[in-house]
């Protein structure tokens, strides 16, 4: 079962090397992790995706996160009720006889090309994980050169703030 | 006040009322250690950076107080590793300060530089690298306020040699402000309640009392609930002393090594409640089968330890402090015969149990007992005596043993299991308990695995009554590969020329050795009349098995049982 975490830290040195320690340490098992600044200046989100195999598993990765001293806040986003996203870039080999195939492809996923030359382009998509997946499988049979992805950040829906509550 | 760096950490460590560091100099803490000279605070010199994070160790594990060891970068700070992780596991409050390079320096392989910070994150509560003075205070503030509240543990703090020296204006913080440390202290009240009246229903209730009593200073509390209500009580090793083993409510360790009425309480019991222990693997044996028949109820300060092994039905996070005063008050609206009356069958079957198959052992023609020499040693050391062990089967021996009074009064390497502990804890002990006695049981394995220590008691001339059980073997391993791995004893037979007794007269210290049982009293009394340090060298049988045991993964009942019942 994935969850999806928001960890709320002081914007610290160390800190990083303080949640990937721990999460090595105790066997947990990340499926992504993303981290940036906030509306808060000293503070860094960290949103993690973490793959447990029961509900006792997600609560000690709860707890020994919160044990960190720099974890100020852990929320547990639900699915439900938030809103997940993950940002792409996925760079295609294409010649130019294969572009408007490629293009239409990109409208149909509202995704946007973001540079061009003669034997490739870079393609930009932010959306679900399986939006992305689907993209990435489709412009596979143009010879896909790289990929890469943010990893998920996710926020709730309503006007609360992790912070809060 | 203009300060340097390392006048602010000496400042800081007398705002913490620090009586004593252990350490070690260096490069890295050069301007520390003139500091430390300019000021003439108290410092403990072992002979390896290890031994000052045991000392350390030692100290605060008798004294409730958090230890405080020093080293340099590099090498000093890795040596200190594994006496970080030691106290890790035990939770216990140390700070931890090392050099590191200056600060141009870091990062680039410079001479006698490692990633300190990065090496001793998974092993301690917190860490810090301080590059600015600046920071320097709060930091030491910060430090001291982590390692000592909540759940006690480590906290290193590694500081840029450069930072020692730079100068700044002290300010010692009066207060810390970290938003993401609240430790527990109150709880849930009404959990609590529930905790009662489960007890008030129960049938067989069983308390399992662990290192966190002995921590929380809470061994006063859990005593009265015990004598009032007459719940049978049984320990982890951590938990020697709290209820003191002459109790008739005690049935002893339970475990891989534990008694064998306290492993049978754990199969029949109805009601398990857990008092700051962390139901580790040694304790549950196989989990499935732990406590099948109990609700069990987990009382911690440490939220992530509930659940983590075993999942309980009841659930009290919060200081003991505060959780055992709330119970006691609450068992207390019952009167005390009745409590008595309800559970007397089950104490009585306990009682059968431990009569049935006490710790006991069968004694060789011609050979001192290791159990005997314990039993010995247990009823001629000083009702107030410190016993520090080494890891190994002398510490499951001292375990069974040994009778513990008091809380705070069996120091042991538990979590970890760390050899060579034991000697420099007991060199912490003793400087914490001047006047008091203290007792280091250890193996002939365990014991050279720190045994320069031996220069440092005689330096210091600290009195510690250090006693080597020798079987020229490293004696829990060879009993493993004798019951486990068909005999064949892969190098743990270590028949050293080394003369112990002529070892610690080399370094200062008495030596004395017996072989013959018959010499057994006479010579522990000699050496525990000492006025100084005193080795005791005591030979034992080479294949005595540590019993009960139960293998790994085996259930609790499922014990190979020993001594006179074989």
């Amino acid at each position: 079962m994935k969850y999806t975490l928001a960890v709320l830290v002081e914007d610290k040195p160390g800190v990083l090397t303080h949640v990937s320690a721990l999460i090595s340490r105790r066997a947990f098992n990340i499926v992504s992790i993303a981290a940036g600044y906030t509306e808060e200046a000293d503070i860094t989100r960290i949103t993690l995706v973490v793959d447990v195999d029961d509900q006792y598993e997600l609560e000690q990765v709860v707890h020994q996160l919160s044990k960190l001293i720099d974890v100020v806040k852990i929320v547990v986003l639900d699915g439900t009720d938030s809103v997940h996203r993950e940002l792409a870039m996925i760079k295609v080999a294409c010649r130019p006889e294969r572009r408007a195939e490629i293009i239409n492809l990109v409208n149909v996923f509202r995704a946007h090309v973001v540079d061009v030359n003669k034997e490739a382009m870079i393609i930009e998509l932010s959306g679900e994980e399986t939006k992305i997946d689907a993209l990435c499988e489709l412009l596979g049979e143009y010879g896909v050169r790289e990929i890469v992805r943010t990893g998920r950040i996710a926020v709730s829906r309503g006007a609360g703030a992790a912070r809060e509550n | 006040m203009l300060l340097s760096g390392a006048q602010i950490v000496i400042e800081c460590l007398k705002r913490e009322k620090v009586e004593f560091v252990f350490g070690y100099p260096g490069g890295a803490v050069l301007p520390l250690y003139d500091a430390f000279y300019a000021d003439g605070f108290p410092h403990i010199l072992p002979k390896h950076e290890q031994a000052a994070a045991h000392a350390a160790d030692g100290y605060a594990r008798t004294t409730g107080r958090t230890g405080v060891c020093v080293a340099t970068s590099g090498p000093g700070a890795t040596n200190l590793i594994t006496g970080i992780a030691t106290a890790y596991m035990d939770s216990i409050p140390l700070v931890v300060i090392t050099g590191q390079v200056i600060v141009p320096l870091i990062g680039r392989d410079s001479f006698q530089e490692a990633d300190t910070s990065g090496i001793s994150t998974p092993v301690t509560k917190h860490n810090y690298l301080v590059k600015d003075v600046a920071q320097l205070a709060r930091t030491l503030k910060e430090a001291f306020f982590i390692a000592g509240s909540g759940r006690p543990g480590p906290v290193l703090v590694d500081i840029a040699k450069d930072v020692f020296v730079a100068v700044t204006e002290f300010d010692y913080p009066e207060t810390v402000l970290l938003r993401g440390y609240t430790p527990p202290t109150v709880g849930d009240e009404e959990a609590v309640a529930a905790l009662a009246r489960k007890l008030q229903a129960a049938e067989k209730p069983l308390f399992f009392v662990g290192g966190g009593v002995n921590l929380s200073d809470t061994a006063a509390l859990m005593r009265e609930i015990v004598d009032y209500t007459g719940v049978p009580t049984v320990t982890s090793l951590m938990g020697y002393g709290c209820v003191a083993n002459d109790n008739p409510r005690f049935f002893g360790m339970i475990g891989m090594h534990g008694a064998y009425a306290g492993n049978l309480s754990t199969k029949a019991t109805d009601l398990l409640i857990g008092c700051g222990v962390r139901f580790d693997d040694r304790v549950t044996g196989l989990l499935e089968d732990f406590a099948v028949q109990a609700d069990i109820v987990h009382l911690d300060i440490d939220p992530a330890e509930i659940n983590k092994n075993v999942v309980a039905d009841l659930k009290i996070v919060g200081d003991l402090r505060w959780s055992l005063r709330s119970l006691l008050e609450r068992v207390r609206e019952t009167p005390r015969q009745e409590w008595r009356r309800r559970l007397r069958p089950w104490q009585e079957q306990l009682e059968l149990w431990q009569k049935e198959q006490p710790l006991s052992f069968e004694p060789r023609k011609g050979y001192v007992m290791p159990q005997a020499a314990l039993l010995e040693l247990s009823r001629l050391a000083d009702r107030r005596a410190v016993l520090v062990t080494d890891v190994g089967q002398h510490q499951m021996w001292a375990a069974q043993f040994f009778a513990f009074r008091q809380p705070r009064s069996f120091v042991t390497s538990g979590g970890l299991g760390t050899m060579g502990f034991g000697l420099p804890a007991a060199i912490g002990a003793q400087v914490g308990n001047p006047g008091r006695q203290v007792i280091c049981v250890a193996g002939d394995g365990g014991f050279m695995m720190n045994c320069q220590e031996l220069s440092t008691l005689a330096d210091l001339n600290l009195p510690v009554k250090l006693f080597i059980l020798n079987n020229r073997y490293l004696g829990m391993v060879a009993q493993w590969q004798r019951n486990f791995f068909g005999g064949r004893y892969a190098c743990s037979h270590i028949p050293t020329k080394t003369d112990f007794v002529r070892l610690a007269e080399a370094m200062g210290v008495r030596g004395l050795r017996v072989t013959e049982p018959e010499r057994l009293t006479e010579t522990l009394r000699e050496a525990l009349g000492c006025a100084g340090p005193v080795l005791t060298e005591i030979l034992i049988p080479e294949d005595e098995d540590v019993l009960p045991m139960v293998p790994a993964g085996a259930r609790l009942d499922q014990m190979i049982l020993g001594g006179m019942s074989r």
